[in-house]
């Protein structure tokens, strides 16, 4: 394959991650990795390298369009960011010592306990929730606008989130991705925040969190630029789509593509940590 | 951008989103300074992508073995002097340094804008936030 054909063939896989990503809160770097070892026949620690890249343009480049619409919680996020960013830290310097086959065996449980928490049966969604002591002393309970005015939520359950945002990072730096489903799982499932904001807040988390072990990758000599340029093109361009399709979707179809994704790819690490094929 | 059409735009929804302006004066600005960051990145980065595809479209692209990438590509000392040289892959990687930069970009914004709101608590946590980043930055070595 010529220079050429691979750079165009990149960008086109990459938007349509970059899409998904952005659609699903997933960041687009889980669908990356696979897909440029599989298809491409790129060694991992280029793919992560790229994907980490990618990561941070889609988070910026969907959050910026997120911003406006009022879903994302700045103050969630930042107070989250001290997990993932100290986890995503710890995450890229074990990323030497972990055999890859181990990471992905772990992982690929991880997203399939994912896969099965966000299919599993629950009430519609819980509203109005009693205030907690601990989420109302670090103000992080909010609104959002709805269909019907605006509707306010009641944060639960913060250290289980802010424990979960830790591996979440932890997770981020060692196998370059955004690791935005469990992102999305800790504030949805454990702290009860409404899927939409959840979902936008992750995103404007995700490309903080991969700064954090970005820096760590580019100077191992992880990133190519050849392999870097399409993958992070094409994936913003893809993500900027998605950003636009999310406001008008619906919560249910949005919460199915994200759990088939999930499971498709938790499948898929399992396969490949399992029989070495990393 | 055209969210024109979104019932969030309107001003009730605004006020009714966070419970003081300062929060959503935050967000806009960061809203700008990620759109930015991300349009100037990549700018930067199609045009290395001109010059390196220009060069080299007819090579052979090989990614199945992992060699690490040359100083040049690694350390910011190191872009920087390749794009001096005109190098398309350099400019790439200048365009992606600065992509890393936004969010710790972002997070130094959100420092001052709490600042403004005299927000202690929440000054006190994106502190951390971007010590951590810098930290990534200068103890990874990509500095020098």
């Amino acid at each position: 394959m010529t220079i050429l054909t691979f750079t165009v063939l990149v960008a086109i896989v990459s938007f349509a991650a970059g899409l998904l990503g952005s659609l699903t809160g997933l960041g687009g770097g889980v669908v990356l990795v696979p897909l440029l070892t599989i298809l491409f026949h790129v060694d991992i620690r280029y793919a992560i390298g790229a994907s980490l890249v990618s990561v941070i343009a889609t988070s910026s480049g969907a959050a910026s369009a997120y911003v406006k619409e009022g879903f994302s919680n700045i103050r969630i996020g930042m107070f989250l960011e001290i997990a993932t960013t100290v986890g995503a830290l710890l995450g890229a310097y074990l990323a030497v010592w972990i055999p890859t086959a181990a990471i992905a065996t772990i992982f690929g449980c991880t997203l399939l306990y994912s896969a099965y928490l966000s299919r599993r049966p629950r009430p519609p969604e819980l509203r109005n929730l009693p205030p907690d002591p601990l989420a109302t002393r670090l103000k992080l309970n909010g609104s959002f606008p709805d269909l019907d005015g605006k509707r306010s939520y009641n944060v639960q359950r913060v250290p289980a989130g802010f424990s979960l945002m830790f591996g979440a990072g932890a997770l981020s730096g060692l196998l370059g991705i955004g690791s935005g489903a469990v992102k999305v799982l800790a504030m949805d499932q454990a702290m009860r925040i409404p899927f939409k904001v959840s979902t936008t807040t992750s995103n404007f988390m995700i490309g903080v969190t991969a700064a954090a072990s970005a820096g760590v990758y580019l100077s191992r000599g992880y990133v190519d630029p050849g392999l870097s340029m399409p993958v992070m093109l094409g994936v913003l361009a893809g993500s900027l789509l998605g950003s636009r399709i999310l406001v008008k979707a619906e919560t249910k179809s949005l919460r199915l593509i994200f759990s088939l994704v999930i499971l498709v790819l938790g499948l898929q690490m399992l396969y490949k940590g399992i029989w070495g094929r990393i | 951008m055209g969210h024109t059409s979104f019932p969030a735009k309107t001003d009730s929804a605004r006020t009714g989103w966070c419970s003081r302006w300062g929060d959503y004066d935050i967000e806009v600005a960061i809203g700008y300074l990620l759109r930015s960051g991300v349009v100037l990145s990549a700018v930067i980065a199609l045009c290395g992508a001109c010059i390196y595809i220009f060069r080299h479209a007819h090579e052979p692209a090989d990614y199945r073995i992992f060699r690490g990438e040359p100083s040049d590509f690694r350390t910011i000392p190191g872009i920087i002097a390749s794009v001096l040289h005109g190098r398309g892959r350099g400019l790439i990687q200048l365009g992606l340094l600065l992509l890393i930069a936004t969010p710790i970009a972002r997070v130094a914004l959100t420092v001052i804008g709490f600042a403004l709101e005299r927000d202690r608590l929440y000054i006190t946590f994106t502190l951390i936030v971007l010590i951590v980043l810098l930290y990534s930055l200068i103890g990874s070595g990509l500095v020098f």
